[in-house]
């Protein structure tokens, strides 16, 4: 009997959300232990690092990674997964661009530490930060090392295919694994190198049943201050400042069928180079004005413009992060 | 500070790791459960609008971001002063509701099920949610996996997806529900209560009715005598979503008892320099260390605690069985921590029962789910009960309702503590003479599995799982041996 090809599933900086949604594909996952020997999957099964360490170079077919790099220990796990994996895909938002977390690339190690140990409950009168290394009555404790910014996994490893979403949304994930498995039986092809997979080619907004009339927008509002929202109409023609029109397609407008605006957690549509270049592209177009200062000014409407044009994408965008992040890093 | 090179192996598997460190005679000195990560909440939040703090927060934690979903919502409201419609605040506990009955199912079957199910002895291959299924059976696998899909479902009706909900914001909730939708949910929520009755009744079964399991359950390895805290309505009942929080000592007496905005008259966070995560306690009896008693300011917040901090459950059936646990396992509070578990079962009845309650409300279809805020937004304080723990979310805003600061105390790490003691008296008891058993590992999985920790909660940092790793050092310090297991 010939052996089952490889699988393995990874969490580095995450919030646990992407297993979650895996877990969601319900009887699907039948399927992936049908098809697969699962070889490392930490929520799922019991494996040891030293058992990765241990195979060969590239003995497992398909490695979905989920979280950010943003630690020593998680740059050296991705180093090794990619050393061990044939196809390696970065999934979810977290991998992908940063997501949510991206946004700490705003400011420096020592400010973060600084206000997480100084929150108003914490009672720290002599500044004790964690440290990599330190001496207890026993002996030595180690940590690993909080890197300054925090990075996308292609931005430490070469990456097959990157699967968007926070987290992708489980029929998205049943799709790519009925996939992978049709071409481990030869029944179909991988798309090229680089591809995103598990979404559409297009934007929310094209998947959203909400109504447009290209109705201009005169004023950005604040969702509490103008919920109830009308039920039919487009969100962005409402003046709430929805993502959709520079977010790409897959996730069935999932937020903005229950009255929620697209915060943009499928990250850029096809072809898009900077999110959040695109999104204000977007905006401005939508806009009820021609004078450049009046345009501006229905913009300043946006209460954060980093949070909306970058908030799930900043670590991936033109930007990364801001100088701040790379003030003295004293811990 | 000088550079640190850190054994490959350790680094790789840092998710969560106990050192243990070994005496003279090779009993163990001490021990430390550390958590090596961060992420910084706190930090990146400001300067985000109020209103997105429900889903920028729902990102600490993909296993339970319904909590911080509510959490926050609730900060929201607070901020603005704002006090949502009934029928908002009955579709925000509808859905809570629905989710604690899918975390409590997946924890009770899919991570402690192997311990009780299959077997604190049993191969470590078959210690698995693969295992529990094995031996209840297909049949009752398929119902685990219904109750968690009728959870997800609900969770997507409401809040528009399974995995970070996306539709409270401050003054209530932009989702109306149908007469439809109000339905089907009705009908899920009578097959959960079902569903908790006989996952109860197994647990009678197969635990209960086994003297080994009994035994353990009572025995001193898992004993610790602490405070307790939970929220509870105005009857001192359990309640998940709304409340104020008590505290009882470890006679069993109130302590205190406080509203949200009051939590710092209470708690406090103690720093360590070897982990990523705080320790907090109550203020009001002081940090004294990783010690038991009364004159110790440890506090636990889990399922066990929040029926110790209560006078019991709000709806008829999980009252029964509340008498029925303190009944079983003797006076009030219960020191055994291994009984989270059931009380975990109990909560998961309440949970089904009152989803029922709520989806028979006349008013959860109503079209009025949001109040619009009026006043100028400031500082506010929302707390919930996480599946994992009181949740205690405090924002600081601008006239704007721009964020200029937060505070995040998070399920898990009010567990950190106790979860630090339960692992070290685990650890002190299997190891003698310097002889690491197999079973250590089991043992201290179990001691800290009771609390079900989630440190991607507790860091803001971690998944809702992860792997353990014991370095065991030996009086000089040197690694001896390296034992690890992921815990899931």
């Amino acid at each position: 009997m010939s052996e089952k090809p490889k699988f393995a599933m990874y969490w580095a900086g995450s919030c646990g959300g992407c297993e979650i949604a895996v877990l969601n594909i319900g009887e699907k996952i039948l399927d992936v232990d049908a098809n697969f020997d699962i070889a490392f999957w930490p929520v799922a099964m019991d494996a040891k690092y030293k058992d990765v360490e241990a195979m060969e170079d590239g003995s497992i077919l398909l490695t979905l990674w989920n979280g950010s790099i943003r630690t020593d220990e998680n740059e050296h796990m991705a180093n090794l997964l990619r050393r061990k994996s044939k196809i390696l895909v970065s999934f979810g938002s977290c991998a992908t661009e940063g997501c949510v977390p991206g946004l700490s690339n705003l400011s420096s190690t020592q400010e973060i530490f600084e206000t997480a140990f100084h929150t108003i409950s914490t009672d720290n009168p002599d500044n004790i930060y964690p440290q990599i290394m330190t001496k207890v009555p026993e002996g030595e404790l180690t940590l690993p090392t909080f890197n300054p910014v925090l990075k996308t996994l292609a931005q430490v490893v070469d990456v097959d295919y990157y699967m968007p979403g926070c987290p992708p949304e489980s029929h998205q994930i049943a799709a790519v694994i009925d996939l992978v498995i049709q071409v481990i039986h030869g029944k179909a092809q991988l798309p090229p190198k680089g591809s995103v997979i598990g979404a559409g080619g297009s934007t929310v907004c094209e998947e959203c049943s909400r109504k447009r009339n290209v109705k201009m927008v005169k004023e950005f509002k604040r969702i509490q201050d103008v919920a109830p929202l009308d039920p039919d109409l487009c969100l962005l023609e409402q003046g709430i400042p929805c993502n959709g029109p520079a977010t790409r397609s897959g996730c069935d407008s999932r937020c903005p069928r229950v009255g929620a605006q697209c915060i943009g957690c499928y990250g850029p549509a096809e072809g898009v180079i900077d999110y959040g270049a695109r999104l204000i592209t977007a905006f401005a177009s939508v806009i009820d004005a021609t004078d450049p200062e009046e345009i501006e000014k229905i913009l300043d409407g946006i209460p954060d413009p980093v949070g909306q044009f970058y908030r799930f994408n900043l670590a991936d965008s033109l930007f990364r992060a801001s100088a701040g992040a790379f003030k003295k890093n004293g811990h | 500070m000088q550079k640190v090179t850190i054994d490959p192996i350790t680094r790789l598997e840092g998710h969560g790791k106990i050192d243990i460190f070994l005496d003279d005679k090779g009993d163990v000195a001490n021990s430390y459960f550390q958590i090596p990560e961060l992420r910084g909440f706190e930090r990146f939040c400001v300067g985000r609008p109020v209103e997105e703090m429900p889903l920028l927060t729902n990102r600490i934690c993909g296993v339970c971001p319904e909590a911080h979903h509510m959490a926050a919502a609730k900060a929201a409201d607070a901020v603005y002063n704002v006090d949502p419609p009934r029928a908002a605040k009955l579709l925000r506990e509808l859905l809570y509701m629905a989710f604690y009955a899918t975390d409590h199912t997946t924890h009770f079957y899919a991570l402690a099920g192997p311990d009780f199910i299959v077997g604190p002895d049993a191969p470590v291959a078959e210690r698995n949610i693969l295992g529990v299924i094995h031996k209840v059976g297909l049949e009752i696998g398929g119902k685990v996996i219904q109750m968690r899909k009728y959870g997800h479902h609900v969770v997507e009706m409401i809040g528009g997806r399974k995995v970070h909900p996306a539709t409270a914001i401050p003054g209530g909730i932009t989702k109306i529900l149908s007469e439809a939708e109000r339905k089907e949910i009705e009908e899920m929520g009578r097959w959960a209560i079902d569903f908790a009755l006989f996952s109860l009744q197994a647990f009678n079964d197969i635990v209960l009715g086994n003297k080994a399991y009994a035994d353990l359950i009572l025995g001193d390895v898992y004993y610790h005598q602490t405070y307790y805290m939970g929220l509870v309505d105005a009857n001192n009942k359990v309640n998940f979503y709304d409340g104020k929080v008590r505290v009882v000592d470890p006679e069993g007496k109130e302590f205190c008892k406080y509203e949200p905005k009051d939590y710092m008259k209470h708690i406090a966070e103690h720093v360590e320099p070897w982990t990523y995560l705080k320790f907090p306690y109550l203020k009001n009896v002081g940090w004294k260390g990783f010690v038991d008693g009364k004159d110790s300011g440890v506090y636990v917040a889990s399922p066990l605690s929040r029926l110790n901090a209560s006078d019991g459950m709000a709806t008829p059936r999980a009252q029964e069985q509340y008498e029925k646990l303190y009944a079983t396992v003797g006076g009030k509070p219960v020191h055994h921590r291994l009984v989270t578990h059931w009380a975990r079962l109990v909560e998961l009845l309440y949970a089904a029962e009152h989803w029922v309650e709520l989806a028979t409300d006349p008013e959860i279809t109503s079209p009025n789910v949001h109040t619009k805020p009026t006043g100028v937004p400031t500082e506010g304080v929302g707390i919930v009960e996480a599946p994992r723990g009181t949740l205690t979310h405090h924002y600081w805003t601008d006239e704007r309702g721009i964020i200029t600061k937060v505070n995040l105390i998070v399920g898990t790490t009010n567990n950190y503590a106790p979860i630090q003691m339960s692992t070290n008296k685990a650890a002190t008891s299997l190891i003698k003479g310097g002889q690491v058993s197999e079973g250590l590992l089991n043992m201290v999985e179990m001691a800290f599995r009771v609390y079900d920790p989630c440190f991607g909660c507790a860091t803001h940092s971690l998944p809702g799982q992860m792997p353990l790793e014991a370095t065991i050092h030996n009086k000089d310090g040197e690694i001896i041996d390296v034992v690890k297991q992921f815990v899931d």
